[in-house]
């Protein structure tokens, strides 16, 4: 009934709203996306800070951004090779 | 001190050109003194939109080079004279002709002189982009209610706070009334929601535009136009007032009331 009326008044039917949808997604993209000097310092930091507490395999590091519909997410991949037990 | 402007985009044709003439000249009617700059080396245009073109002796590049003086350079507004300059951009050289070092040191001249600089930005990211952000004290992005224009208003922004240029404020070109009111065109709230910025001022489409840009005048004297009357709202908030934005569809329906009234609608 809601939708009727809506569509009676061409309340929501334009084509803004796909306009809209599309431009949120895209954003999140563009928003997400870091380059690549960014991704390094980022790398750099995560092995000093984790380096504290773990011992870990620097070569084996890997930090990717899993982009989902409408959020993105950082991945990181650290193998441990031992854990630090005088802390 | 004078106040340094930069108008930016990212996409091209969304109106820098024809917005940093109509605020400079609205400012000039204020009773500022005001210089506007061409920045867009290689590609200028803010010196046709003010129907300056034929006054061109010397250039951005020439001040810069030391081919001349600064004053020497500055082209007199043919309505306002010493409170309206221009500064035009050299046609026949690169982009990274100037450093952004250079266009910092000539802005701390030009303040000197003036109430406001405001700065007609190249389209892109790039070089000139650079040099026209670098000795800016804040930045108007202009946009039209396109994916296209949004994303990459979108993305000027980031690149103005990643330049520690905070706040940059939004203004909305070519807004089509009948468009918004059908639902096919985003309007003032729904590019508010998306975009993280404050919004200057909203400007309708109108054919008055092309016509004053057609003699190489500026709309926001003409108190009869009602982009006009949305480019003089804006100058009011530079200023600091506090002016409410325009009601687009109210203004359509009087608009097609005159017409009618005056016989145009035949």
């Amino acid at each position: 009934m809601f939708e009727f009326i809506s569509k009676l008044f061409g309340g929501s039917e334009g084509s803004k709203n796909k306009a809209k949808e599309r431009l949120r997604l895209v954003l999140v993209h563009d928003r997400a996306s870091l380059s690549p000097g960014l991704v390094e310092a980022l790398e750099a930091e995560l092995i000093q800070v984790i380096s504290k507490y773990l011992e870990i395999d620097e070569e084996g590091l890997e930090v990717t951004f899993d982009e989902g519909d409408d959020s993105v997410a950082l991945i990181a991949n650290i193998p441990v090779k031992n854990v630090k037990r005088n802390i | 001190m004078g106040k340094v402007l930069v108008i930016t985009s990212g996409k091209g044709g969304v109106g820098k050109t024809t917005t940093t003439a109509n605020l400079g000249t609205g400012l000039a009617a204020a009773g500022k003194k005001v210089c506007l700059v061409d920045t867009d080396i290689g590609l200028r245009n803010l010196d046709v939109v003010l129907g300056l073109e034929n006054r061109i002796v010397y250039d951005l590049l020439d001040v810069v080079e030391g081919n001349c003086r600064l004053r020497q350079a500055l082209i007199k507004d043919k309505n306002f004279g010493e409170s309206l300059v221009l500064l035009p951009a050299a046609q026949t050289r690169e982009k990274d002709a100037v450093t952004p070092q250079q266009m910092v040191d000539l802005m701390a001249q030009l303040r000197e002189d003036y109430d406001f600089i405001i700065l007609d930005s190249p389209a892109g990211i790039e070089h000139g982009f650079k040099n026209a952000i670098a000795g800016a004290d804040a930045a108007i992005v202009v946009t039209t209610p396109e994916i296209s224009a949004v994303r990459d208003a979108d993305r000027i922004i980031g690149l103005l706070e990643a330049a520690e240029l905070y706040d940059p404020q939004l203004i909305i070109n070519r807004v089509r009334p009948d468009m918004v009111r059908k639902g096919d065109m985003m309007d003032i709230n729904d590019i508010d929601d998306i975009l993280a910025i404050s919004i200057l001022g909203v400007i309708p489409d109108d054919q008055d535009i092309i016509v004053s840009t057609n003699r190489g005048e500026t709309v926001v004297t003409d108190k009869k136009s009602r982009p006009g009357q949305a480019y003089r709202n804006v100058v009011r908030r530079i200023l600091g007032e506090d002016v409410p934005f325009m009601d687009l569809q109210e203004r359509k329906v009087m608009h097609w009331f005159k017409k009618i009234l005056s016989g145009e609608a035949q």
